[in-house]
This record gives C-alpha cells, structure tokens and sequence, in this order.
C-alpha cells in the first residue's frame, strides 16, 4: 500500500470505485462544508475539495479535508500550482499528511483571471507534472526535492486530472503516460458528456496499456437544466456536449428537466462501468451534493464496499 | 526589442504639477522602433503638455531631447552639460533608461513618461507581442524555438493544460496557446520525442526572482 | 497639427483625397488615423476635439472646398477662440497693469 488511503483500498481490491467533489465555502463558514459532507457520506470512497476553482477565493481545500474528515468521509485533498511555490507546496504536503489527509489531485488551476483578483502574481513555480513527481519523491525516496531526508513522510495516493475534450487531442493519451511516469496513482477526468470522443481517448489510452498502469476514474456531471447544459459547452474551456443530449433535456419542460439530467448522469455511470479500462467514476455534482445519494443509488453503486 | 505604452497624460500632467520648466528626453533605441519614445513621440509630447498647461493658465518650458540611447554612460553624458538648467526630466525610455538617467543625475527628478512593457518582437507596423521573459535559462532548442515561459500564461513546462481550445489560451481568444505552437512545431521539425520528455523544475532564481542580476565580462572590465 | 495649435490656430483643417484615391496609395488613411489620435489628445487637454477636422476632396473640387471651409469656419467662430487663445489673450491685457505696478 502506497497511502493505506481508503480509495486506495477500494481501488486495489478491484471494486468500481466512486468519488465526488466538495466546493468550499466563500468564507469561513465550518458548517457550510460539514453539511456537504453529510450528502457525500456513505457514497463515496473519497470526497474531493477543491482549492479555489476557477481562481475564486474560497475556504482553503486542507480545511475543508479535515472538516470532511471529521464527518466521517475520506478527504482528497486538491492542490494546483497557480498560488503556490514549491516550498509552500511542499509544505503543505507535509501538513496534510500530518493531519490525516491520504489522498492527493494535481493540478495545474485555472487562470487567475478568472476569479476575483486577476491582478494576483501567477505563481506556477512547477508544474502539475512536476508536482505530481515532487509528492511521489517524497513518498517513495524519503526526501524533499533538495534531497534533504524527511522527517516522517508524507503517504499520498497521487492523483492528476486529464482533459481528453481539450486541444490537441493527440497529446492527451502522451500527456497521460507522461503523468503516470511522473508517478501519478490514479487519474480523474473532466467531465464527460460526448462518449464517442471518450471511448477513442480510452482505446487510444490501452493501446499503451495505461489503464493497467494507472487508475482511470471516468468524470461525470449531471446537468441541472438545458441552460446549463448550452452554457457550459458555450463557456466553459474543454467541455464537449453533443447536441443529442442538450436536446433530451431541452425537451423536457422546465421543472422536469433537472430529473432528466440526473437519468443522463446514470446512465452515463453504467456505461462507463461497462468499459474496459474504466476503474471508477467522480461525480461533480457541484452545488449539488444532495443529489449523489439519488445518482450513485441509482447507477448500482450502493452500498459502497469496506475494505480493509 | 523592450516595448512600452504611453502614460496617460492626466497622470503625466499631475507628476508636472510642481514643475514649470523641464527636459523631455527620448531614445533612440528600442522605444522608436516601438513608436513610443523617440523623437517624434518627444514631440507630440512636448506640444500636447505646453497646450494642456497654457491652456490651464500654468505654462510649461520644454527642452527636447532625444539620445542615442539611455542606457549607455557616454550618451548619457551628453545631457550633462545643461540638466542643472532644468527642475525635471521626464524620460519616455525604457525603466532601464529612466533609472540610469537619475542615477547619472542625482541631484534631478527622473519622471516615467511611460509604462515599460515587455521583451517583444514587430508583428507588423503598430503591433508588437511579447518573446521573452529573461529567465536566464533558455530552453528554445527543446520547444521547437518557442518559449513555454512566455507564450503559455501558466509558464507550464508540461503543457498544454485542459484549457487550450482551438489553439486559444483559455485566458482571452486573442492569445494563442503557447503549447499547442510548441507542438505543431516540434512536429513539423519532427522533434516530438522532446515533448514526452519530465523536465527539471525551473531554477528560478537565474531570472529575477533570485535577485537583481548582473552580468561582468571578465574579458572586457 | 499640435504644432499648428501652439502657433496660435483656433480650428485646424486637414485635406487628403478620396478615400482609394491617394497618390501615395495610403497616406489618407494613414493621416485619418493621425487626426484621431490629436482628436483624444484635445478633448483630453481641454482644447476641444472639434477644432481639428478632416476633410476628404479631389483636387479638381473646388467649390466643395469652399464650401467645407466655409462651413468650418463657421464652426470655429462659434466655438470661440481656443482655450490658449483665450489665455493668451488675458495674459497680454494684464501685463500692461503689471508693468505699472
């Protein structure tokens, strides 16, 4: 065992595991986060928390882990590298592991524009890959990056996201190869809407026989509206949604259309647990967590299995 | 070349106020090739603020100047014999140019006339875009001759990240993504073994964040 | 067109040929670009950006010529003489009692 973390477990005894995500609160509000946790129990191997998506300033996501933790629910903790240099990185990997946080998402982060300071300093000291290295050093060599030995080391099961909707697409299976070489565990991927372009990604993914090398945990997130659903495509970077399941939603009138996105979520979650390759699933079901129990329930995924 | 835009004038006009007699002085360097300090940029500056001050009842005295350059001790130099005549000077260089100005004349006020921009190239008359960022490490060879540190808004070494769409940097659809140039170059000079390769983490402290930097030619000192 | 200004000019006119029609290919278009620029520079300064205008004419349109000059002239006189005219103008009218005191 690499972490002994619980996702870790689930994933290595060769059950289908399930993660999803917590949003932080935009302010110092405990309960906030504590609530969220209370959706996510019992669903889910591991809760990811966020560290301050799309560059908004939100409670910090080692917080928010060891709130989630203290509800009984296993912590992911997310780091990007916009905000942070590799000496706070490093530090903060330290921390985490102190207090019980086993498993960790690198991340690049998105561009401080978006969020409310665009006029921040961008950090990216390293880079995700590089981070992504720099904890697995940590764990498996005993040191920092310096080369200096630790004092008690930090156990992460190390995790990266990838993006097989962006651009180019012909670097996206070499970019997953490239992290798993870095010493990436397991892998979430952004969400899924468009299967045909994802079923290439995969094929394209174990003709290098990267499922056997790394956990892929397919992304999915229901769709609350038609609204929703063409914003996202129009707006939001790396997000592909046929046009097949805008209209099943569109279709629908208004006060049925959240309940027709949550069917398109579960059958997503069964088909992806029919395809080869295809570890588990993360559910951003974002400022939506009440729904999951009704999402994983649904797909077939409950109860979710102790190991030990 | 070291490009800059022009301060706005109401910014300019307020770093006047106290003064009523003052040199603009241009370069011939970098900032004429970018059309925002040279000669004829000393100029229109000059007319614009004696107008703008005679207009408001508070006339101003303007001697223009435009040096060779004013990073270099001896064109510098040149100004010496009449700066003490003037209360200011308000320097439309380059941040390098400016400083040296008022380290070589300490006893006068040194104003920026502009706001120094970046490292860039022409891309074509009256538009110039950002190169390089002076990390101090170059690493061109291995991207096909185009700076991941510059031209991707996240300076990845890895990239590109999930927000490259098309060809766009997330960031604005003006801005083209940095990793997807390196790419289609490395390909077309067949070079892609170089992308799936772990970089070393940045040595940042050969670029400024290990400090102001110098540099001593042991053959020439 | 500043210079012209600080020269003691209420109103200056500028004339290129027709759009298309420029000898120098596109020195008309070039100088339109110029003439917006001085027009931000004089709204910004105080003076005015309707004290510089251009005009686009053939050389063979005379009476058009005259009628555009006419019509800016008409513009300037009622504008008033620029704003450093004007301060020019109380300047001199003081100075007199200045020398006596």
């Amino acid at each position: 065992m690499k972490s002994g973390s619980n996702l870790e477990k689930v994933l290595e005894a060769g059950h289908f595991s399930v993660t999803a995500e917590c949003g932080p609160p935009r302010g110092a509000d405990a309960d906030h986060v504590r609530k969220k946790a209370g959706f996510v129990k019992d669903n889910v191997d591991a809760c990811n928390v966020t560290d301050n998506q799309t560059s908004v300033v939100r409670m910090s996501s080692l917080a928010g882990c060891l709130l989630v933790k203290e509800v009984g629910v296993e912590p992911l903790i997310q780091m990007v590298v916009r905000d942070r240099n590799r000496i706070a990185l490093q530090s903060d990997l330290l921390g985490a592991s102190a207090m019980g946080v086993r498993n960790l998402l690198c991340l690049s982060g998105d561009h401080q524009k978006f969020g409310d300071d665009p006029q921040a300093k961008n950090v990216f000291d390293i880079d995700s890959m590089q981070l992504i290295h720099m904890a697995k050093t940590m764990r498996d060599d005993g040191v920092f990056p310096s080369g200096e030995e630790l004092k008690g080391v930090p156990r992460f099961y190390i995790g990266c996201a990838v993006n097989p909707f962006a651009d180019p697409y012909e670097i996206r299976v070499a970019r997953l190869k490239l992290k798993m070489e870095a010493g990436a565990d397991f892998v979430q991927t952004q969400c899924i809407y468009n299967m045909d372009t994802f079923k290439r990604y995969m094929e394209d993914a174990k003709k290098q026989g990267l499922h056997e090398k790394i956990k892929i945990l397919a992304g999915v997130t229901p769709l609350k509206s038609a609204g929703m659903a063409k914003f996202m495509n129009k707006f939001v970077a790396g997000i592909d949604i046929p046009d097949d399941i805008i209209k099943r939603i569109a279709d629908e009138p208004k006060e049925k259309q959240a309940a027709k996105g949550i069917e398109i979520c579960i059958e997503q979650i069964g088909e992806l647990k029919e395809m080869e390759g295809i570890a588990g699933v993360h559910v951003m079901a974002i400022e939506w967590e009440e729904k999951l129990n009704e999402i994983i329930g649904g797909a077939g995924l409950l109860p979710r299995p102790m190991v030990d | 070349m070291i490009t800059g835009t022009p301060k706005p004038i109401e910014e300019i006009l307020e770093m006047l106020e106290p003064y009523d007699n003052i040199v603009v002085a241009g370069c011939h360097g970098c900032v004429t090739v970018c059309r925002v300090g040279g000669q004829k940029e000393v100029e229109v500056l000059s007319s614009t603020l004696r107008l703008a001050r005679e207009t408001a009842g508070k006339d101003i005295n303007i001697k223009e100047v435009s040096l060779e350059r004013q990073c270099d001790p001896e064109y510098v130099e040149t100004m010496r014999p009449y700066v003490e005549d003037y209360q200011a000077v308000l320097s439309i260089a380059c941040g390098a140019g400016i400083q040296f100005l008022a380290e070589k004349f300490a006893k006068t006020p040194l104003l920026p006339g502009i706001n120094t921009g970046f490292l860039g190239v022409t891309e074509r008359q009256g538009e110039w875009s950002e190169r390089c960022q002076g990390c101090g490490d170059c690493v061109l060879h291995l991207t096909g001759g185009i700076c991941p540190i510059t031209r991707c808004a996240k300076q990845l070494l890895h990239g590109p990240c999930g927000g490259s769409t098309a060809g766009v940097c997330e960031i604005d659809k003006d801005v083209q993504c940095g990793w997807q140039l390196i790419i289609d170059r490395l390909k077309s000079l067949d070079q892609m073994d170089n992308y799936a390769k772990l970089k070393p983490y940045k040595g940042w402290n050969a670029s400024r964040d290990g400090g102001p930097r110098r540099i001593i030619r042991e053959d020439m000192v | 067109m500043l210079e012209a200004f600080e020269n003691g000019a209420d109103g200056v006119m500028v004339i290129g040929c027709l759009e298309g029609d420029c000898h120098y290919v596109s020195g008309n278009i070039r100088a339109r670009a110029r003439v917006k620029r001085v027009y931000s520079i004089l709204e910004k300064i105080g003076i005015g950006a309707e004290r510089i205008r251009m005009y686009n004419l053939s050389a063979g349109e005379g009476a058009k010529f005259a009628a555009f000059a006419n019509e800016f002239v008409d513009t300037i006189i009622e504008l008033g003489p620029s704003p450093v005219n004007t301060m020019r103008a109380r300047k001199t009218a003081k100075a007199p009692q200045e020398e006596t005191t």
